[in-house]
């Protein structure tokens, strides 16, 4: 069966491309963030994943206001990327798992959640970027694709959003559903986004290092305290970006056992983000205790 | 959205904006491709009224302000395709809708990580 080894969560930031491609991660601005992901190296180095089911949200380049999916799964054999727009190298392709997909597609719908199904997907820098500084070698060697992915969209760009709690939810369905794939694979988790930053308004430059460090202390432990949050009060501590918390949220509820966590860095500013990163390492649990 | 909390200076993208702003940020989704921001440069004015941007909108695309194309309905993460055709980066940005120099904007920032 296939099993959840852990999840690792991660800011996302354009300005991060440039910076791998220029070779920037030993620079005083970048190295606090890019150091942050070392201990998360050696964490993938001992671990293996076969998998990643990476949860972000798109930026105006798979999906538009014309059709925008409240949740959607990537059910494709490959996920090009492409130019954004705001001059970041593009990265290559990464393989998908169209079997794991399907599975995860079917779980979840007979769940009740409706998610969209894209058999063609762009990833972009909320997906590329994590992936390049967890596995390192992608930002230097772009062939290397050392593992396959599910990507998860979720809408954190118009009103109306899912709530957290359905967010998490939607994560639990979505970790019952890869626990009940009968191949033996390994299956890590990463969610993409956050933590406060606000790029747009008066208020732009806004950031909340307290708030952060409360929900990184929930996602390592109880994450229930923020299951009661609205969307609005979520904007009023952490942004409007800030939103992308909801990635890190479905990600969490994905994790169905115990977990420990392995390491976290958070740095502001990166750009006007508050940049973290975070691994947690799912604990092995009983078949009997499984839900 | 309508009796929800007021957050000084923020501007949820909802029902409201997603409507009105629907060409503007139309717009900017064409961005994607390097040939649409070759031809916007080249003639911003009748580039933002081949897709249809009304008079505000095409104001505050000319004169880069960001609060006037928030107030016409632009989402940020489509308007940052607009902005970096201008060549500005988020701090730029920062300090425009601020009022702050671009080096202030820096330092509230890094202020915030202490
Ligand atoms: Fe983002």
């Amino acid at each position: 069966m296939a099993r959840i080894i852990g999840s690792m969560s991660a800011s996302h930031v354009p300005a991060v491309g440039n910076a791998i491609a220029r070779g920037l991660q030993e620079d005083p601005y970048w190295k606090p963030f890019f150091d942050g992901f070392t201990p998360a190296q050696k964490w993938l180095a001992e671990v293996k994943p076969d998998v990643a089911v990476v949860f972000s949200n798109d930026h105006g380049l798979n999906f538009f206001l014309d059709k925008m999916p409240i949740f959607a799964i990537g059910a494709a054999p490959s996920y090009p990327s492409a130019d954004e727009g705001w001059g970041i190298p593009v990265n290559d392709p990464w393989p998908g798992i169209p079997p794991l997909s399907w599975h995860i597609a079917n779980h979840v719908v007979e769940e009740e959640f409706d998610p969209v199904i894209c058999q063609q997907m762009l990833i972009d820098h909320a997906v590329c970027l994590p992936m390049a500084c967890f596995f390192e070698d992608c930002g230097r060697n772009k062939g290397y694709r050392p593992v396959k992915i599910v990507p998860v969209g979720i809408n954190t760009v118009q009103f109306p959003m899912p709530s957290l709690k359905r967010c998490f939810e939607f994560g639990r369905a979505i970790g019952r559903a890869i626990e009940s794939y009968p191949e033996d694979l390994k299956v890590v988790l990463i969610g993409t986004g956050g933590l406060s930053h606000q790029l747009e308004g008066e208020r732009a430059g806004h950031l909340n290092k307290k708030f952060d460090t409360y929900c990184m202390d929930c996602i390592a432990g109880d994450p229930s305290p923020l299951l009661g949050l609205s969307n609005v009060d979520l904007v009023e501590q952490a942004g409007t970006a800030g939103l992308e918390f909801m990635n890190w949220m479905t990600m969490r509820g994905a994790l169905l056992g115990e977990v420990r966590e392995v390491t976290r860095t958070y740095h502001i500013p990166i750009s006007n983000t508050a940049a973290a990163v975070q691994v947690l390492e799912q604990l092995p649990r009983l078949a009997a205790a499984a839900e | 959205m309508a009796e929800q909390k007021q957050i000084f200076g923020t501007y949820l993208f909802g029902a409201e904006a997603a409507q009105k702003g629907y060409a503007l940020n139309n717009m900017c989704f064409t961005f994607n491709d390097k040939a649409n921001r070759d031809a916007f440069l080249a003639d911003p004015e009748g580039y933002c009224r081949k897709y249809g941007l009304n008079e505000e909108q095409i104001k505050a695309v000319l004169a880069k302000d960001v609060i006037g194309l928030l107030k016409a309905g632009g989402n940020i993460y489509y308007l940052a395709k607009l902005t970096g055709i201008y060549g500005l980066n988020m701090q730029d940005i920062g300090a425009i809708q601020t009022g702050m120099t671009v080096d202030q904007f820096k330092a509230k920032l890094v202020a915030a990580g202490k």
